[in-house]
């Protein structure tokens, strides 16, 4: 695993690189259970899926921008957000079968608290969860390169 | 009175964008920023919204993130140019015109923590009966104003493919090699 690979050269110092190599599984883990109990507790898609942007982001700050886009690659951020927006837009046609659009069609029996028992409110958040994860993702990643290209040019320039 | 947090955070935000709007050095200007969001974070949990605390929060630290990663290689000067008895001329007099409407308007508001709309305790009443979700907010957001969180898909999803658009032209020039 090249993540713990703390003597290369690119990114942070070894401070910074051993305490991501620690916490940055806890973050991901902590965001996917935010977007899992969305319904039965305080946080939801949106919190969740930042949390997810932002564990990827911590190791592109720590270790650069090629570490982050191998853990996560761009074109599997794309699946992400286009299956969010799709997952998202089927679940709320899924009311058609009933006679109106958003209605909670999978919603038969209560079981509060528990995984997956309160409809199709849990399908939203996870389809919320993707599309937010891999949007502010790819944000970040490409305000970095457009900087990295201007300042190129910039220098190519002078 | 349970409202005296509420006052000091609120003082705590305004300080915080007035520093953020006064200060020369832009890191520290974004730093306040960060400050004056931290406070309205700390505000939603005092009004007892822990799902709006930890959005807040975790959307002002990536902001912070962004805003340093994207302003701490380029340090812009100020535009201290002169007219400040103009500017500040302009300033008081339109804070003079907003307080005064302000203060018409505001008198018929009702009071805090006082809804005026009747659905909403409808929501509260029938949430879980009607969806299931202990949690409220995602009763709410997620299954009786539906559409509104479409609505913000919609633009999240927009957001996104026209950053990826923006991406895809430097990447093919920076394939191409060199600023043609």
């Amino acid at each position: 695993m090249e993540i713990n690979n703390i003597k290369n050269e690119i990114g942070m110092t070894l401070i910074v690189k051993t305490v991501t190599r620690l916490t940055v599984g806890l973050i991901l883990l902590y965001g996917i259970y935010l977007i899992f109990n969305g319904h039965s507790s305080p946080g939801g898609g949106f919190a969740g899926g930042v949390i997810i942007a932002l564990s990827f982001i911590h190791i592109m700050l720590a270790f650069g921008k090629d570490m982050a886009l191998k853990k996560l690659t761009v074109p599997f951020a794309r699946v992400m957000i286009s299956a969010g927006a799709l997952i998202f837009l089927s679940v709320a046609m899924l009311g058609f079968t009933k006679g109106a659009f958003f209605l909670n069609t999978l919603f038969r029996y209560k079981m509060p608290f528990n995984l997956f028992s309160e409809g199709s409110i849990p399908l939203y958040e996870v389809a919320i969860g993707l599309m937010v994860g891999g949007a502010l993702f790819l944000m970040f990643v490409t305000l970095v390169l457009m900087q990295k290209v201007d300042r190129d040019l910039e220098k190519r320039r002078k | 009175m349970d409202m005296i947090e509420i006052h000091l955070l609120l003082v705590f935000m305004i300080i915080a964008a007035v520093v953020a709007v006064r200060v020369k050095d832009l890191l520290s200007s974004v730093v306040a920023v960060g400050a004056a969001g931290l406070g309205l974070s700390m505000a939603f949990l005092v009004l007892k919204a822990p799902d709006l605390a930890i959005t807040q929060l975790v959307v002002e630290i990536l902001c912070l993130i962004i805003l340093i990663r994207a302003t701490i290689k380029k340090d812009l000067p100020f535009s201290t140019s002169g007219r400040w008895v103009f500017n500040t001329m302009a300033t008081l007099s339109f804070l003079a015109i907003f307080l005064g409407f302000a203060y018409f308007s505001l008198k018929n508001l009702p009071r805090f923590g006082d809804a005026i709309m009747r659905v909403s305790g409808t929501y509260l009443e029938q949430g879980y009966s009607k969806t299931g979700a202990p949690n409220i907010v995602s009763a709410i957001i997620l299954d009786f104003r539906g559409y509104d969180t479409l609505g913000e898909v919609t633009v999240l999803f927009t957001a996104a493919i026209g950053v990826l658009a923006v991406m895809r032209r430097i990447g093919r020039r920076k394939a191409q090699g060199g600023d043609k």
